[in-house]
């Protein structure tokens, strides 16, 4: 069920990016995108009644192994490390982006991209 | 005294469109304290990134936010004065450098790419301490510098916003014209 | 000798971060530094012709680390990107000193490098999509490089549609970790041939080739091309349609399709439809254009077009040949397939040289007269006699005379669709390689014979490192057509590349026993 979800908002950033005029407007709808499979990502990882994968000295045994309890209860960590990569590179993407929407409303005095249509043909 | 406030309010406004001053002085004083904590903040983030959540990317991001507090506070002259724009892409460049080279000399010293030599070979520390993960820390001390350099640069350089030339004006009001036209008609009251 | 696989990312990486630290008055040694790179990793890809290796990083043992894989496919487009970037970096020696800001500029071209070499070189499937983004983000900010009006627009349009197909890429990852548990392209394989494709397995397919076609420029997918490649600066546009759309776009998506997923009929029949559709579209929309960089990137939808036609091709015939039926009808189904993918893959190789050529040609006939489009052009045979020729040779190259390079491959895919019984495929390649010679003649008479107009009395050839470049990768167009005719160049560097391919989905089985 909240896969559903995370697939609706998807589709909901994937509308706003596809339809709408205004530049802004589709980064914003990027961005949603991105979020969208961020937590897609995390959910994966999940295990009901889990503990965060973050080992204390509570968590070792006396001969430095890490206790069974502790594998057996904690959600899987892997997904969160991608999910960490990704919210970098969405950073830089949506740095790139914006300051290319600056500039174009620089150049052009608009941020409508239905007049903004040099390129034709 | 709503006069007043409302006298003093109209001036801070113009004041910072004009960007000479910044904020008042309250802000600018809390502002001083309050930037040594954040810098604090992020120094703890990054050395103890092996051990609790959080690490290079998010101690440099806090450490960026630190400088944005800065320009919000007292205007961007004040922080460019502060961390001047070619000093702040060097010492980016300069992070990146240093990831590259640790996970070179993983490559030199033990003969694989990005190996944790230093765990491996030299030091390898007790489990839950601060010095106990090899390269990791240093790693996350580099990318921290890098990541924290960048976006300062990325928000600084975003918010020097030139204004249009006077013969673009026209096509903007007249855009603005139609958008609000538009808005007025359907009954929405917010453009 | 061999080359630890590391250092064809570690050395333009660090140079990458280097590099803008020189600022305007160290731009020369900047300019010799960047170039000393890209001769290196040429070096460094000829040695590692015809070897294979399983690279391990940080001496974690897969599937709990990443690690670098170099195969037969992985060598040939190492060599590819090498020469094609080496051969840029030294144009733009001349051509980048219309812009400012070179040395920012030498550091993101190196960065594209870092992640085309990082996508052709990964094993595993998320670090595939990170050096994906990593080649795809530097190619964004270099399309917009000159930051004039149709540049920005150019820049934006492609920014947005190539940020959606990453993002399909992500999830399609999402969904493969959430199916198998692993990451690893070897494991991955080995679960989908275990346990089969379920429906989130099948959506998964289906994003990865939206999100791969559409980096790759076929055909619902390539509005952004013609935007996007003549805006861009020249030496930049023959990096993006020489190599980039092939790398993010054609090797990932054979490497997804036939080595973790394995080709079934509907898939090969899919990539032959998309192909068939890029060639005549590209074609058709390619003739009626008059901005000299806008057709040859119409005219490189349609080359992309034979070369998924090639693969798909061969994909159908393996997919089919699961049918023992099949398999006795049919008893060449192998070497028909095999001969397909060659061509597929020749015509890749083939193609990153002569339209890599074409632009820098272009790149030069526009810094002479200052403008692209090709009526304001004409007579310049006397006035750029070495862009005229390599100019020539590039063009004959890629409509197919023999005996250049281009008319081997187009041979080749020909003669596979003809042994396999494929005739009307066959009829549609002559075809579409009778658009390219008009669209190729229609530049050759525009550009270079004709008269010339008064305001271009004073154009001159540019000399220096523009015609290094443009001679050397003249002499590879001359010269390739060996690769298929001497059969020891073949096995060396073109017969493990087929292999990877025909393979399949025994490629996890190579991988675990190589360790």
């Amino acid at each position: 069920m909240p896969y559903a979800l995370c697939f609706l908002l998807f589709m909901l950033g994937l509308y706003c990016a596809v339809v709408k005029k205004n530049m802004v407007k589709i980064v914003v709808g990027i961005m949603v995108m991105e979020y969208a499979v961020n937590l897609f990502l995390i959910m994966l990882g999940y295990r009901s009644g889990g503990t965060a994968p973050i080992i204390e000295s509570s968590h070792l045994e006396e001969s430095g192994q890490i206790a069974a309890t502790f594998l057996s209860s904690s959600v899987d960590p892997l997904p969160q490390a991608l999910v960490l990569t990704s919210i970098v590179i969405s950073l830089g993407s949506l740095a790139l982006m914006i300051s290319i929407c600056i500039r174009t409303y620089e150049k052009y005095g608009t941020f409508d991209i239905t007049q903004i249509r040099r390129l034709k043909g | 005294m709503e006069q007043e406030q409302q006298n003093s309010s109209v001036v801070q406004k113009e004041e910072i469109s004009n960007g000479v001053t910044g904020m008042t002085i309250i802000v600018k004083t809390v502002s001083n304290w309050v930037k040594v904590l954040i810098v604090l903040f992020g120094i703890y983030i990054i050395l103890f990134g092996h051990l609790t959540p959080g690490g290079g990317f998010a101690g440099g991001v806090i450490l960026a936010s630190s400088y944005v507090l800065l320009m919000l506070a007292f205007g961007r002259e004040f922080v460019e004065k502060d961390l001047p724009l070619a000093l702040d892409s060097k010492l980016d460049c300069l992070g990146a450098f240093m990831f590259a080279m640790i996970a070179i000399l993983g490559l030199v010293f033990g003969g694989v790419f990005f190996l944790n030599f230093i765990y491996q070979k030299y030091l390898p520390g007790q489990p839950l301490k601060l010095i106990s993960a090899g390269t990791i820390p240093l790693s996350n001390i580099a990318i921290a510098l890098k990541v924290g350099a960048s976006l300062f640069l990325v928000i600084f350089v975003l918010s020097t916003f030139r204004r249009e030339t006077p013969a673009k004006k026209s096509q903007i009001s007249r855009i603005e014209t139609d958008y609000t036209d538009k808005s007025v008609k359907s009954g929405d009251k917010s453009v | 000798m061999r080359i630890p696989l590391p250092l064809f990312i570690a050395v333009p990486l660090v140079m990458a971060f280097l590099l803008p630290m020189f600022g305007r008055k160290g731009k020369t040694a900047a300019t010799v530094l960047a170039n000393l790179v890209t001769v290196l990793l040429l070096v460094f890809a000829v040695a590692s012709i015809g070897k294979s290796e399983v690279y391990e990083v940080g001496k974690w043992s897969i599937p709990l680390g990443i690690n670098l894989v170099l195969d037969g496919l992985s060598s040939l487009l190492l060599l590819a990107i090498s020469v094609v970037s080496a051969a840029a970096m030294l144009f733009s020696v001349r051509y980048m000193e219309q812009y400012t800001a070179k040395p920012k500029y030498l550091s993101l071209f190196l960065l594209m490098v870092v992640g085309m070499n990082g996508v052709v070189l990964s094993g595993d499937i998320f670090n595939l999509f990170v050096f994906l983004e990593i080649a795809s983000l530097a190619s964004y900010a270099l399309v917009g490089f000159g930051c004039e009006h149709e540049e920005l627009e150019a820049s934006f349009k492609y920014m947005v549609l190539g940020t959606i197909a990453s993002i399909f890429i992500l999830f399609a990852v999402a969904l493969i970790y959430g199916n198998t548990g692993t990451l690893n392209m070897a494991y991955i394989s080995k679960a989908i041939q275990d346990s089969g494709l379920n429906a989130g397995l099948k959506f998964a397919l289906a994003l990865f080739i939206a999100g791969f076609g559409l980096k790759a420029a076929l055909v619902p997918f390539h509005a952004w091309l013609p935007d996007a490649h003549p805006s861009a600066p020249a030496p930049i546009s023959a990096m993006l349609s020489g190599i980039l759309i092939k790398t993010l776009g054609v090797y990932a998506l054979a490497r997804v399709v036939f080595n973790i997923f394995g080709v079934s009929v509907s898939i090969g029949w899919l990539l032959i439809v998309l192909g068939l559709l890029s060639m005549v579209a590209g074609a058709f929309l390619a003739v009626g254009q008059w901005d000299l960089k806008r057709l040859m990137a119409y005219s490189s939808i349609s080359q992309i077009g034979y070369v998924i036609l090639g693969i798909g091709l061969g994909g159908l015939i393996i997919a089919r040949a699961a049918n023992s039926g099949y398999r006795q009808d049919n008893p060449d189904w192998a070497a028909w397939a095999s001969l397909a993918v060659l061509g597929g893959l020749f015509h890749l190789v083939n193609h990153a040289v002569y339209k890599s050529l074409l632009f820098l040609t272009s790149g030069s006939v526009e810094m002479a007269t200052g403008t692209r489009q090709l009526k304001q052009m004409g007579g310049l045979a006397e006035k750029l006699p070495f862009t005229r020729t390599t100019c020539t040779l590039a063009s004959a190259s890629i409509v197919g005379i023999p005996p250049f390079s281009g008319f081997w491959s187009k041979l080749i895919l020909i003669i596979a669709a003809v042994q396999a019984q494929f005739y009307w495929i066959a009829a549609v390649i002559v075809f579409v390689s009778l658009c390219t010679l008009i669209m190729y003649l229609k530049v050759q008479r525009y550009v270079f014979l004709g008269e010339l107009p008064e305001n271009l009395q004073q154009a001159k050839e540019n000399k220096g490192s523009m015609l290094v470049a443009m001679v050397f990768l003249a002499c590879l167009c001359v010269l390739m057509g060996l690769l298929v005719l001497v059969p020891g160049l073949k096995q060396a560097i073109l017969d493990p590349a087929v292999k990877v391919l025909t393979d399949g989905v025994r490629y996890s089985a190579v991988i675990t026993e190589v360790l």
